[in-house]
């Protein structure tokens, strides 16, 4: 293809800027070297911009303008968001980056000339072009409204409940077929209306596939659009035949799909199963949870400190409702006092705790909780039995036993934290109602060794802090 | 470029991502999304070509670059200003309280 010769320093230099990305993301292996790596990643962008500016230095004032108003407003967002609020500010820049490959694709089809990618002969798209373009577009709008919706939902201001359309599977394939079959049929005619119609049509479907995605899903839904965004930005390299963008674009794209698998894996759930929906749904499996009253003990912040005091091991197992409560600090001042007595303190996360991949991790280091306190599900599990008080907070199907033994239970085969292993399992929840986002009620309750502390979690912990304190 | 040397790159860089990605450890995959968000904003490339473009071509495309433009900072500034916000939390156990380093 005749993409008119970008010069060789240039090209040198997109490749370098791809490099820097490998680089930025290897740093992440361990936190001593992931701050160097962030900083490869903006050496990477910074090479990666000025090398497209100087390459056509057209427009300048505009472009640094828009440049400083994008990159203020993301500073600020970055310097002031809670970390509790990180999920949604994750999705919330997808669907950034979903819009900014719809925008650039447009512009590409409105000025094909701009992009290099307009056959001398015929004076139309080159075809491979198109169907680069139509990939791009189609999978930036679908990371856009996909993005937004789940934005919405982690951010409160839409219910995270699944909404289900009928036939919501019979519409969603057929949208689906007719955006490949338009893309096909964008080769052979470049008329505005298949492109219009493509973008639409992809900006429908992302809305359709994530409105019945329930809370409990979000970890593989924000993986799984992180994907995308990769996807659609690796699409527009091929237009562009730009390697930066193409090696960034496989690199966030196996990202996204990895910690997809990860998170799909953690609850023993099929890809499928999650994008056709419905999971948590207040329906079926919780007919079967709306317990009889069963017999439950019920103990105070004065008798967990007791306990916890004269332990000598206390793993805590943090989960979602520890960030809703934001209790990681006064958590974190409770493992201070608690070490203080000369008492083991650890903290067991499972993969899906929270709201996305590492979530919790991010809290407790938040918190000024030392990292390598802070354990995976298969390093700390067979700690469990050995253990004396699994102090549990905001966290339920991920402790729940009945995935290991009940074939019935929704969350079967869902790898588990074994707390109903310790010889006390203090439980921090709000009230015996929940039973969590499956909708399963946990036979941990009302084992002899449990107590549980009902209560919100952040003045539960706190409450045993003042009682730990004296 | 020739198509097939660039879809090789791609192919390349797949197996790359694939093999960096799995030893990131998971204590960081929250910060692995916010800093895999700010280098997928290097669409920012397409929207600046597309905002520079030569007078005659179409306006609209020009604007639309531009706002591209002002999406993808968004991105790339908050995604790295995030991830370094959230990196430098990760401590280990130090006992001198807040040493700065």
């Amino acid at each position: 293809m005749e993409h008119a010769a970008t010069p060789e320093w240039a090209m040198l230099a997109y490749l370098i800027a791809g490099v820097l990305f490998i680089l930025s993301l290897r740093g992440l292996s361990s936190p001593e070297t992931s701050q160097a790596g962030n900083r490869y990643g903006m050496i990477g962008m910074g090479i990666a911009v000025g090398t497209t500016l100087l390459l056509h230095p057209v427009g300048l004032p505009f472009i640094i303008g828009a440049i400083i108003i994008g990159g203020g407003i993301g500073y600020y967002i970055a310097q002031n968001i809670k970390m509790t609020a990180m999920p949604e500010l994750v999705a919330g820049f997808h669907s950034l980056v979903g819009m900014a490959a719809v925008l650039v694709g447009c512009a590409a089809y409105l000025n094909p000339a701009a992009f290099n990618i307009l056959d001398a002969v015929t004076n139309e798209i080159h075809s491979a072009s198109r169907i680069e373009m139509g990939l791009g577009v189609a999978i930036g709008a679908i990371t856009f409204s996909g993005s937004i919706i789940a934005f919405l939902k982690l951010s409160g201001r839409m219910s995270g409940n699944p909404i289900m359309l009928p036939g919501r599977h019979i519409i969603n394939l057929g949208i689906l077929a007719g955006i490949l079959g338009l893309i096909g049929y964008f080769v052979t005619d470049q008329s505005a209306w298949v492109f219009w119609t493509i973008t639409a049509l992809s900006f429908a479907i992302g809305f359709l596939l994530i409105i019945p995605i329930g809370g409990a899903d979000m970890p593989v839904v924000i993986s799984m659009l992180n994907s995308y965004s990769g996807w659609a930005a690796a699409a527009m390299g091929f237009t562009l035949g730009n390697t930066a963008m193409i090696i960034t674009g496989a690199l966030v794209g196996s990202s996204g799909a990895i910690l997809s698998y990860i998170m799909c894996k953690a609850m023993n759930r099929s890809f499928i199963s999650v994008i056709a929906g419905g999971f948590g749904d207040a329906g079926g499996p919780a007919v079967a949870g709306a317990a009889i009253a069963k017999a439950y003990k019920a103990g105070s912040a004065e008798d967990a400190a007791f306990i916890m005091k004269n332990a000598e091991s206390v793993i805590i197992v943090p989960g979602y409702g520890m960030a809703v409560s934001q209790a990681q600090h006064a958590l974190r001042e409770m493992g201070d006092l608690l070490k203080a007595e000369g008492v083991s303190v650890k903290y067991a996360i499972h993969p899906v705790a929270g709201r996305m991949p590492g979530h919790m991790n991010v809290l407790l280091a938040e918190a000024n909780v030392s990292y390598d306190e802070v354990f995976e599900l298969e390093d700390i599990n067979s700690d469990f039995s050995q253990c004396d008080v699994a102090f549990v907070i905001g966290a339920n199907d991920v402790t729940n036993p009945l995935a290991k033994t009940d074939k019935t239970s929704p969350i079967y085969g869902m790898p588990v934290l074994d707390v109903e292993k310790a010889k006390t399992v203090l439980f921090v929840k709000r009230s015996m109602g929940g039973v969590g986002y499956a909708g399963v009620d946990n036979p941990v309750f009302y084992m002899d060794n449990t107590m549980m502390l009902l209560a919100d979690a952040k003045k539960m912990v706190e409450t045993i802090v003042k009682n730990l304190g004296h | 470029m020739e198509f097939l040397s660039i879809f090789s790159i791609f192919v390349m860089a797949c197996f790359v991502g694939y093999y960096v990605v799995w030893s990131v450890t998971p204590a960081l995959h929250t910060p692995l999304m916010a800093v895999t968000n700010a280098i997928s904003s290097v669409i920012i490339v397409g929207a600046l070509i597309a905002s520079s473009a030569a007078a005659g071509g179409s306006d609209v495309s020009k604007w639309l670059g531009l706002l591209a433009v002002v999406l993808a900072s968004v991105n790339i500034f908050g995604g790295f200003a995030v991830t370094r916000r959230m990196l430098a939390m990760y401590k280990k156990k130090d006992k001198k309280p807040a040493a700065a380093k």
